[in-house]
């Protein structure tokens, strides 16, 4: 018998990544097929395979399974979830781990967590999403040199008429912000 | 019919040729489409890898703002599509959570009750509604001699399809066979584009990208047809390095699926976005496309 690790009320890892997903109950059954990993475009660069990664939270490995690149790879293309013999809403479960990672500070060694910030905070402040601004703004942070090979690819976007220098906002962005505070706000009470 | 519109952003600049191609298929199909007044960004994948409750509230002002008078929603974008689908089922299966939702809607004045909006695909909409005899009926200029490789990706067919088969679709590629194209066997027709891995690992999106393209290449496809702008994006504006980075030599156009309809109904080619892809199409449709039927007859 393994011993799982559980928290002050006695919750293992696996009840809070069941808590964070909807239908998340199913991944107390996970067969150890390795359908997922197989169906995965991104298995190879992951520290660890979506089955892996089961079997690590399953065990209360709730460490490696934060610091892990694993859920950041993953580009929701829901091909696991549809070939899960057990119904696991795999996809789903990723996106949970990537909140809770993020909420406890743990997604390191990735860029994909400032590309969704940078992404969510433009919409935030101008209710559409804002390309140039996103890619301006995420690769002089995160990877100032890529810059350079990016600008030719740019211009021709911006040429054809792809790419726009300013951003569209919304008309009642009051009404935006005020729904997305108020989310927010109810988010932290629960 | 009428239908509400939500374009979303990628439409409104980056894949403007999928927005009016769309908007002048639709017309001339007799598509009565209205916009979603003032709507906003659907979050992409980035909102629900923060947070779950802002994601589906920033959602659902867009399902709250369709027109009382309409139930169904057009989508084109395969994110949007999946966002608005996906928000709309979550509300209903989560009532706690789809009471939060309207808890916020209701600060900015707005209300959805789940279920009441019916998401929808354009291609599907052409291939149910609309539905074969209508659509051969139209066709004044048969894409015959050119070789199709349709690509779905994954978000409109994944997780929740609308009637289609999640691991082998076949609506585009009856629809094309319908216009006359010769449908090439595209098997890797549903694998992933590489969403935002461009931005963040190259080499990984890369390879991705080159197994698609060099797929269509095999099959002696002339263009790949597309329904998502992520997925043109990747395989459009990377093309060239994706290319030198694997000395692969592509030139595959990417085109979405609404512009070669258009062309096969008459519309005229200017009205249509084309000039817009990065990797010109416009050599192989000189060499291949056929004038209109009224033309030469």
């Amino acid at each position: 018998m393994i011993n799982v690790p559980t928290d002050q009320r006695g919750l293992t890892f696996l009840d809070d990544v069941i808590e964070e997903t909807p239908g998340g109950e199913q991944i107390a059954h996970c067969l150890q097929c390795g359908s997922c990993s197989g169906s995965c475009p991104n298995g190879p660069d992951m520290d660890y395979t979506p089955r892996a990664l089961f079997a690590l939270i399953n065990a209360g490995q709730r460490d490696r399974v934060l610091r892990s690149n694993t859920m950041w790879c993953c580009v929701s293309c829901y091909a696991c979830t549809t070939r899960c013999p057990q119904d696991i809403p795999i996809t789903d479960i990723m996106y949970a781990l990537k909140r809770i990672s993020l909420r406890e500070g743990m997604a390191t060694g990735t860029d994909a967590p400032a590309l969704a910030k940078t992404f969510t905070g433009l919409l935030d402040k101008y209710g559409r999403s804002f390309e140039f601004g996103l890619a301006s703004r995420y690769y002089l942070f995160n990877k100032p040199l890529s810059m350079l090979k990016m600008g030719p690819m740019g211009l021709s976007m911006f040429t054809r008429g792809r790419m726009s220098l300013i951003p569209t906002r919304i008309r009642q962005l009051d009404q935006l912000q005020t729904i997305i505070n108020k989310a927010k706000e109810l988010g932290e009470e629960s | 019919m009428k239908y509400a519109y939500y374009p979303g952003c990628s439409l409104e600049r980056n894949a403007g040729a999928y927005d009016v191609s769309t908007r002048e298929v639709a017309e001339f199909l007799g598509l009565s489409l209205l916009e979603i007044d003032d709507w906003n960004c659907c979050g992409a994948t980035e909102y629900f890898s923060q947070d779950e409750l802002t994601a589906a509230s920033v959602v659902a002002r867009n399902l709250a703002l369709v027109a009382p008078n309409l139930d169904q929603v057009i989508a084109p974008c395969a994110a949007c599509y999946c966002n608005l689908i996906k928000t709309d089922r979550l509300m209903s299966e989560e009532p706690d959570l789809g009471e939060k939702v309207n808890e916020a809607l209701a600060a900015g004045g707005l209300h959805y009750d789940a279920g009441r909006v019916k998401v929808r695909h354009i291609l599907d909409v052409v291939y149910e509604d609309v539905g074969e005899q209508a659509v051969r009926d139209k066709v004044v200029r048969p894409l015959t001699g050119l070789r199709v490789a349709p690509y779905y990706g994954c978000q409109v067919v994944r997780p929740i399809t609308s009637g289609d088969n999640t691991e082998h679709p076949t609506r585009m590629d009856e629809l094309f066979t319908w216009l006359g194209a010769e449908v090439v066997d595209y098997p890797v027709k549903t694998h992933c584009c590489g969403g935002h891995m461009t931005q963040i690992s190259e080499p990984a999106a890369f390879e991705l990208i080159r197994r698609l393209i060099q797929n269509a290449v095999d099959g002696e496809a002339d263009m790949i047809l597309c329904m998502c702008p992520m997925c043109q994006l990747n395989l459009d504006a990377y093309q060239s390095r994706v290319s030198s980075y694997f000395h692969a030599g592509f030139h595959m156009p990417i085109i979405y699926f609404t512009q070669m309809l258009g062309l096969a109904f008459g519309i005229d080619r200017k009205k249509l976005g084309f000039g817009k892809e990065l990797v010109s199409v416009e050599p192989v449709l000189r060499e291949k496309l056929q004038p209109p039927v009224e033309a030469t007859a």
